[in-house]
């Protein structure tokens, strides 16, 4: 055995996260470690690594006890380790962060041609064309997934760990990335990898053991399980699968429903080319394309977190005002961002006080949301979006990764905007939460809100989506409505260099 | 009220100890007398001395909570003492002189907030600039002498007596406590821990970050106006030099004693405060307990050294862990929540 | 003051018949009223002998010091003034002007450079003003019990120093004089009201017969706390200070203060006079001339002396 754990404990104030867990690593297996949001996988992995100190429990790695005190003996023992939330220094460059601890020398000095080299090789078949002397902060979230893998990959001499790797990656990224580790694994690496995503664990993985509640529940071979075991050890019930598959049902065909927001011309040079874009009443807009296609850049456009250039926005009552964040959410606006722990997160405050922020900003500073009312607010979203909390007044940053991605969610939906912009909403959340986020999609729509929803997930788009916006390269490309909306469209779509129907109009 | 005494415990604590060790040192530290109308004795010292401090400490919270730094405010106390002194000497009056020198405050504050919020410079940077030149501006306004006046309304906020204690210990007391009512009955208080914690999604949630971070450095602008008002009133003089001179490093000390992070988000104003006073009273002690001027910066940096050890974070989940191993074999308890430092 | 001033205009009248000779000034800076005040009196004395001063302020930087005195020898200055920021660092500097022979002369504090780099140096001695002050008191309580309190200047400071060694100095010997508590009080008002009012807590104040205090300001203070403490500064207890800044002569004019020992910002009238004699005959002064340090009371017409020293720029 490669690595074994023994009954592993690990306690919170508050909250027992692991509960004498065990688990068992081979040279050269890829093992998921599953189990809803809160269920202590990160925190298993964080205890294996030397990120916590664990309260008891043993850790052999191939046989002899070891007991890494930091992430760096870790690495020593040939850990490597990518966390679920990057802890890479985004104000040094990417090479400096690939090469950091093991900076390559010439004559005692660092040598940063030396060390851009060295960053470029351990890149390389990552599919990544990127400038390694900028700023790591100056890449998007899903590009410094792929550095924090490399460098992980490059530290493994023996393990090699990766807790929610694929969150952010496109499909693309996501066959390169496991051609890596299948390469890996048969070189006799043990591979650890946490996924929500149960068809990427079926696809990759040869065995699996599965948390509930810091408690191990079962560890079992790929081959002898199904989705619905699976499913089952995980949430201890069974999911309502219809609820998942469920595709959409459009009540009135788009066209006759009544017509909300129009944005005309919304663009800025550089980021996005000018787009139209019309909103309904109670649709749901999809936005697809690769990474860098200008998604997330759209999206802030629209919320006014980067003033659009050109452009206006036009409802029922006039123009509206969208050129800050501030204005936008007078205007009714609401939008939940990619990157929840820089943008997203408020991780000191409470979840109840995150949960209320935004209304309490909307309010203004005079008008304090009584705390009956907070209580209510957070108690009522911590129920409906199943928020696993010791309570309302925990800190959101000692959450689990799914659970603060919940509390921004609630943040929003607490506010009841009319026009509400979801970046990757569903990135790192369990599968019976990702049923109840899109059951609550469902019914936000039906009360009239219009969402605009950015995933890389085209079955989820697919799944909630009235009709689905294609961008390339920084341009709105294509639109696809009604029946056209199917995850094979998309894919068609992002390929096709121009197809023929094109929604923007004279786009650069 | 319960949440604010567990969160100023171990300042009390810590006040308390040391109060304790003066004590030893100087037997009649606790003795209050009470004659011709006022309260007297070593705390009432303490108390009164420590108002300018305690006053910086106040804006120096809510600017940390920011996490930001105002290293300026002793020059501003410099710049509003000397404009209160000159708007006497020119025959004002002390109403007038208050209300210029709160007015200096406030602008000081808004040059601070603006540098920091509409022009994006670093905190430290932006402070240090007026914290440097400003001294230049009090001189020019003093004509580089001790602008002295006399002036019985206005010396009384700085050596008056009300109900038997010193004006200034009032004037600390009321600002503390009205501002940490403005932060915690208002929304306020949440608002500006949710910038200082994250400042960019607090924008995203719509909080107005640069409209709070200005009003942030000018009440610290202001309550360092109160602090200079005070300086001033008590020597009865403006001496642009030395008025508040090294006193925004007890202030930012007096926040981190008072358990306040210098990375902003979570703060006590009352800690605060409380720091304030531990400081004084280890100076009041120091003076009091007779030794050589020589080791009164040693006496007084070992103290401060030992209370921020025994306050870190670090060991605090130390002590967590040491307890957890040593009750673990009893029957398990339901574990205390956490307190926040 | 009226003798200086009477040696100065017949000075002025010889001066006015040689040629207007030009004398380079470098200033530390303007930080205490005590600085200003010397620039004042040495603008004065220069326009009083018809010198063309050139002044350069150096706000508090060696640097600015150092440029100030190139640019002097480039003008080719008859003498400079220097009142030097710190003691160390101005041997080539100083190399530079004597190659240039331009006579150096350092005002109030010293250097550490071979003395023929510079002229001479006028100075008070910081001691002296400590013994006089020590002295006026010795005599002033006879042979009563005397518990005397020290508010000291900045800690380390040779003023700080020097003037408690003197003061020392003077007491010695005599038994029924003791120190009993000595604080710093770092030359500032505030510093010496609040070590003051410890003082009164910490002996009781009855039982202080007499401060001494390193300079006036910290002595004014001191003059508040007690007064706040509903005793009378000057009777209750005795106070003596150095300095004689103008505030100090209105404390003793009200009865507040009792003494003061001057530290003359005039440094200019003697550097001057040592320049005149040298320019004249080539006369070499002594390397140190000390400045007087007059002792004043509340006999010597302290409003009068206020009157001659307000407009000074203290
Ligand atoms: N630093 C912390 N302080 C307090 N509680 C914590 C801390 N870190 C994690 N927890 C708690 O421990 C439990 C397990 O969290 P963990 O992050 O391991 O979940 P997870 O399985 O990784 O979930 P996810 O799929 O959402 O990432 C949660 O209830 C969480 O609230
Ligand atoms: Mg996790």
């Amino acid at each position: 055995m490669l690595l074994s754990i023994r009954s592993l404990s690990k306690s919170f104030p508050g909250t027992k996260a692991l509960d004498a867990v065990d688990f068992e690593l081979k040279a050269g297996e890829v093992h998921a470690l599953l189990g809803e949001n809160g269920a202590g996988k990160s925190t298993l992995i964080k205890c294996m690594t030397g990120a916590y100190r664990r309260d008891s429990g043993q850790i052999l790695l191939d046989g002899q006890p070891v007991s890494p005190g930091t992430t760096s003996e870790a690495q020593e023992l040939g850990i490597g380790t990518v966390y679920q939330e990057i802890n890479l220094l985004p104000n040094l460059t990417v090479a400096q962060n690939l090469t950091f601890g093991r900076e390559p020398r010439r004559f005692g000095m660092i040598s940063s041609r030396a060390q851009r080299d060295m960053a470029r090789e351990m890149l390389a078949g990552y599919g990544l064309d990127i400038d390694v002397g900028r700023d790591l902060g100056s890449y998007s979230v899903a590009v410094q997934q792929v550095i924090a893998i490399a460098r992980a990959v490059s530290l493994s001499g023996k393990v090699l760990i990766l807790d929610e790797p694929t969150a952010s990656l496109d499909a693309a990224e996501v066959r390169m990335l496991f051609d890596i580790l299948r390469d890996l694994r048969d070189r006799g690496l043990g591979i650890v990898f946490v996924s929500h995503f149960l068809d990427q664990v079926f696809d990759l993985c040869d065995r699996l053991t599965v948390l509930r509640n810091g408690c191990k529940i079962a560890t079992e071979a790929i081959a002898e399980t199904d989705r619905l075991k699976l499913i089952k050890h995980m949430l201890g019930r069974e999911l309502d699968e219809a609820t998942e598959e469920e595709r959409r049902k459009t009540t009135a065909p788009h066209e006759e429903r009544h017509e909300m927001l129009r944005f005309d011309r919304v663009g800025r040079p550089g980021t996005v080319a000018p787009f139209d874009l019309t909103v309904r009443r109670g649709e749901v807009i999809g936005l697809a394309g690769l990474l860098g296609s200008g998604r997330t850049e759209s999206a802030e456009l629209l919320f006014g977190v980067r003033a659009a250039q050109s452009g206006q926005a036009h409802d029922e009552a006039g123009p509206v005002d969208f050129s800050n964040p501030r204005a936008a959410i007078r205007a009714g606006f609401g939008f939940a961002p990619e990157d929840r722990k820089t943008d997203g997160i408020i991780a000191d405050l409470s979840v109840r006080e995150n949960i209320v922020l935004a209304l309490q900003a909307r309010r203004g500073w005079t008008h304090p949301v009584p705390r009956a009312e907070q209580n209510r607010l957070a108690d009522d979203y911590i129920a409906r979006l199943d928020i696993r909390t010791s309570d309302a007044e925990k800190a959101v940053g000692d959450l689990s990764g799914g659970n603060q991605q919940k509390v921004v969610l609630a943040r929003w939906l607490a506010m009841n905007p009319r026009f509400l912009i979801l970046d990757e909403p569903t990135r790192g959340i369990d599968i019976g939460a990702h049923a109840e986020i899109l059951r609550l999609i469902h019914q936000m729509t039906a009360e009239g809100m219009a969402l605009l929803v950015i995933s890389s997930e085209f079955d989820e788009l697919v799944a909630v989506s009235d009709r689905i916006i294609v961008l390339r390269d920084r341009r709105h490309a294509h639109a696809l409505v009604g029946d056209e909306v199917t995850a094979d469209a998309i894919v068609r779509a992002i390929a096709t260099p121009d197809a023929a129907q094109t929604q923007t109009r004279g786009a650069a | 009220m319960r949440r604010t005494f567990t969160r100023v415990l171990p300042q009390l604590l810590t006040l308390a100890v040391l109060m304790a060790l003066v004590t030893l040192f100087f037997p009649q530290f606790l003795a209050v007398d009470y004659q011709g109308g006022r309260l007297s004795g070593p705390v009432i010292d303490v108390l009164k001395r420590g108002a300018p401090v305690a006053l910086l400490a106040v804006g120096m919270t809510l600017v940390i909570a920011t996490r930001g730094i105002d290293l300026s405010v002793g020059t501003v106390m410099a710049i509003t003492g000397a404009a209160a002194a000159w708007a006497i000497a020119s025959g004002w009056g002390a109403g007038t002189a208050v209300l210029l020198a709160l007015a200096a405050g406030l602008v000081c504050g808004l040059w601070n907030g603006c540098l920091v919020a509409v022009v994006g410079i670093q905190p430290i940077v932006a402070t240090l600039i007026l914290m440097t030149s400003g001294r230049g501006i009090a001189q020019l306004i003093t004509e580089g002498r001790i602008l002295t006046f006399n002036d019985p309304g206005f010396a009384w906020l700085g050596s008056g007596i009300l109900a038997g204690l010193p004006v200034p210990v009032f004037i600390w007391i009321l600002t503390a406590v009205a501002v940490a009512i403005l932060m915690r009955r208002t929304a306020l208080g949440l608002l500006v821990e949710a910038i200082g914690i994250n400042r960019s999604a607090s924008a995203l949630a719509g909080v107005n970050a640069r409209v709070l971070l200005i009003a942030v450095y000018m009440a610290s602008g202001l309550c360092a106006a109160l602090a200079g008002i005070i300086a001033t009133a008590d020597i009865r003089g403006a001496d642009a030099n030395n008025a508040g001179l090294w006193l925004e490093l007890d202030a930012i000390l007096a926040v981190v004693i008072g358990g306040n992070s210098l990375l902003g988000g979570r703060f006590s104003v009352a800690a605060s405060v409380l720091g304030a006073m531990i400081i004084q009273t280890i100076d009041t002690g120091i003076l009091l307990a007779g030794f050589p001027s020589e080791y009164n910066l040693v006496i007084k940096a070992g103290l401060v050294l030992i209370i921020l050890v025994l306050q870190s974070p670090n060991l605090a989940s130390e002590w967590y862990f040491l307890r957890r191993s040593l009750t673990q074999r009893r029957e398990p308890k339901p574990v205390p929540s956490r307190v926040k430092e | 003051m009226l003798k200086t001033l009477m040696t100065s205009a017949a000075i002025m009248v010889c001066a006015a018949a040689a040629t207007a000779q030009t004398v380079g000034f470098s200033q530390i800076g303007s930080e205490s009223g005590w600085r200003a005040a010397e620039t004042t009196l040495t603008r004065q004395q220069a326009e009083e002998r018809g010198i063309d001063l050139k002044f350069s302020d150096a706000q508090q930087r060696q640097e600015n010091q150092i440029a100030a005195i190139r640019s002097f020898v480039a003008q080719g200055v008859d003498a400079i003034l220097l009142a030097p920021v710190v003691a160390t660092g101005w041997d080539s500097v100083l190399e530079e002007a004597q190659e240039a022979e331009i006579p150096v002369v350092l005002l109030d504090r010293q250097v550490d450079a071979p003395d023929d780099l510079y002229l001479t140096a006028v100075g008070s001695d910081l001691v002296h003003e400590g013994e006089v002050a020590g002295q006026w008191l010795v005599e002033k309580v006879g042979d009563r019990e005397c518990r005397i309190v020290e508010l000291q200047g900045t800690t380390g400071s040779s003023p700080a120093i020097d003037r408690a060694t003197g003061f020392r100095n003077a007491i010695e010997g005599h038994d029924n004089l003791e120190i009993v508590r000595s604080q710093t009080g770092d030359f500032t008002r505030t510093g010496g009201k609040e070590v003051m009012e410890s003082f009164l807590q910490a002996e009781s104040g009855n039982e202080i017969c007499a401060l001494y205090a390193h300079n006036d300001d910290m002595a004014l203070g001191a003059i508040q706390a007690i007064n706040e403490a509903g005793l009378n500064p000057g009777e209750d207890i005795l106070i003596v200070s150095i300095d004689a800044v103008p505030d100090i002569f209105k404390a003793m004019a009200e009865g507040d203060a009792n003494a003061t020992v001057e530290l003359t910002p005039n440094m200019a009238g003697p550097a001057f006079d040592a320049l005149e004699a040298y320019w004249e005959d080539g006369t070499m002064p002594e390397k140190f001339i000390q400045t007087e340090s007059t002792l004043y009371t509340q006999d010597d017409d302290p409003m009068a002396e206020y009157e001659a020293r307000k407009d000074l720029g203290y």
